[in-house]
């Protein structure tokens, strides 16, 4: 099986020929090609050399086109702060005072260089593997973007107490998720990874979700002209579950937290998972402690297919050594081949 | 109305259901028993302690929490004034965000120590490591605590440890935010005092750091 026909097989909850590994590698590519990271993400190509590199020496069965989260906010006008060894992250909010937000636009994606940028490698890399392994674009949810735009405090005191100009924000925000969802599957993505933390009751109580970031949830991915699976980014899925297949979704990306036994009885058949490995503590690990964390993922939520492995967060950490991504892709090979065995 | 009988449960439910009102009525009524501003300290505390201990049981959210000391900070600044209480500055406490730009950990901490009456300095967020350790210095303050939400921020503790040691601080350090949660001995390898992992322990924190504890 080549890596596409292996996913397509756990989408569909069949067994394939073994788990399917996601290494959900994005500032990692600046580490495998020795540059710096501000660098790195300059040129489409660096993003498209390292992919395909990557992709051969960790087995991985997906190519990432996420570049790094402020991306989408810097396309609304916000800046992004560059580190030597760690994501990029957003500097100060691009909205100040939430009576601001009335006067906000959409960003127009074939004026945005970095977009332009991402949908370049996109495209490129649909060139170079075909339909032989899936390429994930990615999105943040509407609803969690405002995090970045505005700030955490703000963001929640206009959640909570100024519903207009909540609305108002993510009628935009909305707008332009489609948009660029959209965007990337033309050039070339085979689905969508819509990122929404916020979604997780370890950041919001579900009531407040479900009155708010699912309904917008549930309109996005029905517009969405692709496959999705939605990442809660290491927050708990156990309680949403329900309420993400509701959406359409059809992969979940959950959290080291969730206890997989029952996840898994609930994700049965209605969508698939995709997780769970811890990538801060897989800083600590060595090759041992990396093939027992494995083997023990996948005898939980391999048996009967519907199930990727993965990290947690959605993205590797850089300081995670390559001899760790070697032995997990190593194990994934042979303690990962279906049938499981389960003792 | 002992400690015992303070009501928690109705207080709880106000800041859950972001019920400032109420959450102020039932203050108010718990304060005037005897005019002590222990009985209401211990109200907020306990309350907010069984709210961080709901979020690590994934019960309630992260932005209940937030509200949560939001609205019990409000309070006590309130009653601080109206009955002019002493403010706690027994120890010169500080608050920064190592190099990120998301302040919610700070804040949630900085509303938790001020809803128990303590006097903190909040030093910003997006700070670099020496930003850190000169303001440190130039407050003199005996308990510095950082929060973080990237790892190679929370990495970048040591850093500022082991700067303010080479400077011979007289400071105690708890480190706290995202990366501390997912890896529970990283406060150990950064080299801090104490693990900020949940806010609501912090005040607790202080207290056992200030009695020689670890």
């Amino acid at each position: 099986m080549n890596s596409m026909e292996r996913v397509l097989a756990t989408l569909n909850h069949k067994e394939p020929d073994r788990v399917p590994i996601f290494h959900l590698l994005s500032t990692y590519g600046a580490k495998e090609l020795g540059i710096p990271i501000k660098e790195y993400f300059s040129k489409a190509s660096h993003v498209v050399e390292a992919q395909l590199r990557m992709r051969k020496k960790y087995s991985n069965d997906c190519i990432y086109t996420f570049f790094h989260a402020p991306l989408e906010n810097q396309a609304f006008g916000g800046e992004v702060l560059f580190k030597e060894d760690g994501p990029p992250n957003t500097g100060e909010p691009i909205i100040q005072s939430i009576d601001e937000i009335m006067s906000l636009e959409v960003p127009r994606i074939n004026e945005s260089i970095p977009l332009q940028r991402v949908l370049k490698a996109t495209n490129l890399l649909k060139k170079s593997v075909g339909n032989e392994v899936p390429i994930i674009g990615v999105v943040m949810s509407p609803y969690a973007l405002p995090v970045m735009q505005m700030g955490f405090e703000k963001y929640l005191e206009l959640l909570y107490f100024r519903p207009k100009a909540f609305n108002q924000l993510m009628e935009i925000n909305k707008d332009f998720c489609i948009q660029w969802a959209n965007a990337q599957l033309k050039a070339g993505a085979t689905a969508i990874c819509y990122f929404n933390p916020l979604a997780s009751p370890t950041i919001i109580e579900r009531k407040k979700y479900l009155e708010t970031g699912h309904k917008i949830s549930k309109e996005i991915i029905s517009q969405i002209k692709g496959p999705t699976a939605t990442h809660l980014a290491s927050g708990i899925t156990l309680p949403v579950i329900d309420d993400i297949v509701a959406t359409g979704s059809l992969v979940l990306g959950f959290s080291a937290k969730d206890d997989i036994l029952t996840l898994k009885d609930k994700a049965r058949k209605n969508i698939c998972l995709l997780g769970n490995l811890n990538g801060i503590d897989m800083v600590n690990w060595d090759r041992k402690k990396a093939r027992t964390e494995v083997t023990k993922l996948i005898k939980k939520a391999a048996p009967g297919g519907g199930f990727i492995l993965s990290d947690n967060h959605g993205e590797m950490p850089i300081q995670v050594s390559e001899e760790i991504l070697l032995e997990i892709s190593e194990t994934v090979k042979s303690v990962g081949k279906y049938p499981i065995k389960v003792e | 109305m002992s400690y015992k009988d303070l009501p928690i449960e109705a207080f709880k439910e106000s800041l859950l259901q972001v019920d400032r009102i109420e959450a102020d009525k039932i203050f108010e009524s718990c304060y005037l028993v005897d005019n002590d501003l222990k009985r209401v300290e211990n109200l907020t505390m306990m309350t907010l302690e069984e709210i961080g201990l709901g979020w690590e049981n994934g019960e309630y959210s992260l932005s209940q929490i937030y509200m949560s000391g939001v609205i019990c900070q409000e309070i006590m600044e309130k009653y601080i004034q109206k009955f002019d209480v002493v403010i706690k500055n027994d120890y010169k406490i500080g608050i920064a965000v190592l190099e990120d730009h998301h302040a919610l950990g700070k804040r949630i901490v900085y509303s938790i120590l001020r809803s128990k009456g303590y006097d903190v300095i909040d030093l910003g967020q997006g700070l670099s490591i020496d930003t850190i350790v000169n303001e440190t210095i130039n407050h003199k303050l005996d308990f510095l605590i950082i929060s973080t939400l990237m790892l190679s921020s929370a990495l970048h503790v040591k850093t500022v440890v082991k700067k303010l040691r080479q400077k011979k601080a007289n400071v105690k350090i708890i480190a706290g935010g995202a990366p501390f949660r997912l890896d529970a001995k990283l406060w150990q390898k950064v080299n801090v005092d104490a693990d900020g992992e949940n806010a609501t322990d912090v005040p607790r924190i202080i207290e056992k750091l200030a009695n020689g504890g670890v």
